[in-house]
């Protein structure tokens, strides 16, 4: 793909074109563990691209790792030797902290295609920096606000013992009302869950919340399922998502999720995305995907509006977001993160393959909670 | 804190002993015979899981994917010993960790070439799923169980393949003196490359089994390696009967430490911190149990050198 684009780009060169005008590097995750994330993070954001199928933006590409050590000698090289104007695709909440702040002090402009860690949000915000993806709370805000809307009175909820996870819980908690039947902070990476299902057999609950993303959440569902324990699951979209799902099987039929996005969302720009994905890629796009296409999509909105190199200019098309976003309406709230649905989606059978349908909408244009401690 | 949810608990961490026995033997054995520090074991536990998952996924049958996972990291095991393995005997072992490793990332990636980014799906045999009431009313995963089962069948079977059999044998002189049975004619590269295979295919077996109830995907054994190796500091390094108790004794430790000790310290304190220092503490609990050994035993529990 990378050398696709360099090639494009060459092509350009010899044909006697100018540079391209925009240069934007994407940092994400191809190999590895968490590779099936940073794939479709960019197959997503190259969908869109190839579909505008313009000269004057060059995107190079570069495997992380899921490593934050590599992600920022790869910004280095793209700010210092590519000179890139604009960086992108970082899956992670830890890549991005070690990669963002010192990105936008150099004044590039960053747009997270899915990390959106608090401190980015609150007292770290940056005109420079764009979250197009959500705030990390949101899906565990939607998720609170459903077991509330649900009438679960006595939710037990757990989630891997590390910052994220500790976000996770804690927007859980700021839209749930009822009572707690446990709160349980296990180890990241854990692959066992018997010890946890046993304590939720034991502690009376009425239903339970997880965060467990990525093979974490397939071993706890799956053990689940065979526990015999059949109380109501509810989970942000992360462990449900259409890679992850086809590992999990019959295990998650019925669970329902927190998303901001869905394959069936209805609007004309998802149609046209989730078929035009599946024609290219021969496989259901993701959240992952669909924010990559989204963030695309808006840099090349803001591309038409201003010239990348006059920063307030270029910022402010930005936040405009004058583009047709799959998830439908979508703004930018003061600190430059999505105003957005949040729904509630629950896992089907569709022919062989497990998927999402929307049920209802947990949060509506929702922002996030820490539009006031940003100081822009 | 009702006696139902301590007896569900050891068992969990019995279950997940016998599992790590099963990584842990293999380890024990290639160290104690062979004096090689295996990093890719791990990755041997990936492959029987993978195998498993794919002959799951093309037949539909556990058993067929059961045999498909001793065989293909058998052959795995093999195969590395023969072009790998064998001209690191002599070296040193930091020469054997960077070559392991080595193995590792090629395992890791070529796995995802071959199966894709995406996790696998192997799921439990239906005879096998759902759960068991057992007597006072506990009830209990029956696939669960059927894996405290197998581990001690393997368990067993191990025992008399090293104690009764002329194979036996050859294996616990190799330990004892490797040059002196290569002198009475054992054919000493022979033995290395069956115990090295043996050690693979009981890492993939584990593998296939673990698979089924947790995530068939890249990276999945280099956890347990981990254990797998706190497991044979434990219980003496080339001790079959020390990998054994070292597992048990890590599983449950792991278990119940996880469990009981974030309730003990609500004791004391607000349940938030509590919950989340209790789990600090006890990822911690297994390292702190392998220190206390070492202090105790600095050649572990059951090890003939110091």
């Amino acid at each position: 793909m990378k050398k696709l684009m360099l090639a494009t780009a060459a092509a350009a060169l010899a044909a006697g074109g100018a540079m391209a005008d925009v240069k934007v590097g994407m940092i994400t995750t191809l190999s590895g563990g968490g590779a099936s994330l940073g794939i479709d993070t960019r197959d997503g954001f190259m969908l869109a691209m190839e579909d505008a199928n313009r000269d004057d933006v060059e995107v190079v590409i570069e495997d992380d790792q899921r490593k934050p050590d590599i992600a920022v000698q790869l910004a280095d090289k793209m700010i210092q030797s590519e000179k890139v104007d604009v960086l992108t695709g970082i899956v992670w909440s830890n890549l991005a902290m070690a990669v963002v702040p010192a990105a936008t002090a150099q004044g590039l402009f960053y747009l997270s295609t899915n990390a959106a860690p608090a401190q980015l949000a609150g007292k770290g915000c940056n005109s420079n920096y764009f979250s197009v993806s959500y705030q990390n709370d949101n899906l565990h805000e939607g998720a609170g606000a459903y077991a509330t809307q649900a009438g679960f009175k006595n939710t037990f909820i757990l989630a891997p013992n590390y910052p994220a996870g500790i976000d996770s819980l804690t927007g859980f908690k700021r839209f749930y009302e009822g009572e707690l039947a446990g709160e349980v902070y296990t180890k990241l990476g854990q692959t066992d869950y018997a010890a946890e299902i046993a304590q939720i057999r034991a502690s009376g609950a009425d239903s339970v919340f997880f965060f467990l993303p990525g093979g974490m959440g397939i071993s706890f569902l799956k053990q689940y399922a065979d526990s015999g324990v059949d109380l109501p699951v509810v989970g942000p979209a992360f462990s449900f998502d259409q890679g992850i799902l086809q590992a999990v099987g019959e295990a998650a039929v019925g669970v329902k999720n927190s998303s901001t996005w869905s394959k069936d969302l209805d609007n004309e720009a998802n149609a046209a995305f989730v078929a035009a994905f599946q024609q290219k890629y021969d496989r259901l796009p993701s959240i992952y995907a669909a924010q990559g296409y989204d963030t695309a999509n808006l840099l090349l909105s803001a591309i038409d509006k201003a010239d990348v190199n006059d920063d307030a200019a270029f910022a402010a098309a930005l936040k405009e977001a004058d583009f047709a976003s799959v998830r439908g309406e979508f703004s930018f709230a003061a600190n430059n993160h999505p105003i957005q649905n949040v729904y509630v989606r629950e896992v089907i059978k569709e022919g062989d393959v497990f998927t999402n349908k929307i049920v209802g909408t947990a949060l509506e244009d929702h922002a996030n909670a820490y539009v006031d401690a940003c100081k822009m | 804190m009702s006696t139902i949810l301590i007896i569900e608990q050891v068992l969990n961490g019995l279950q997940s002993g016998v599992m790590l026995f099963l990584m842990a033997a293999g380890l024990t054995l290639i160290f104690g015979v062979m004096g090689l520090i295996n990093l890719a074991h791990g990755s041997l536990y990936m492959v029987g899981a993978f195998a498993a998952a794919a002959v799951a996924g093309v037949t539909g049958s556990f058993v067929l994917a059961l045999v498909a996972a001793l065989a293909a990291a058998a052959l795995a095991g093999a195969v590395i010993e023969v072009a790998v393995i064998r001209r690191l005997y002599d070296s040193d072992h930091l020469d054997q960790v960077l070559a392991t490793f080595a193995l590792i990332l090629i395992f890791s990636e070529g796995t995802r070439w071959v199966f894709g980014s995406f996790p696998l799906f192997l799921d439990i045999p239906d005879a096998l799923s759902g759960p068991v009431t057992l007597p006072g009313g506990i009830q209990y995963p029956l696939y669960r169980l059927a894996l405290i089962g197998v581990g001690l069948l393997v368990a067993f079977g191990l025992w008399l393949l090293i104690e009764r059999t002329r194979i036996g044998i050859q294996i616990r002189a190799g330990e004892n003196d490797r040059e002196m049975i290569a002198a009475l004619g054992v054919d000493i590269s022979k033995l290395y490359t069956l115990v090295f295979a043996l050690g693979a295919a009981l890492a993939g077996l584990a593998g296939a089994l673990v698979g089924a109830i947790q995530s068939v995907q890249v990276g999945m054994g280099e956890p347990v390696l981990i254990l797998a190796f706190v497991v044979i500091v434990i219980g003496g390094i080339g001790s079959i009967k020390g990998a054994f108790i070292g597992a048990l004794l890590v599983g449950l430790t792991d278990t119940l430490v996880g469990i009981f000790l974030p309730e003990v310290l609500k004791l004391f304190m607000d349940a938030a911190p509590a919950t989340s220092a209790g789990s600090s503490i006890a990822s911690m609990s297994i390292y702190i149990l392998m220190s206390l050994v070492l202090i105790w035993r600095p050649s572990g529990l059951f090890g003939a050198r110091a």
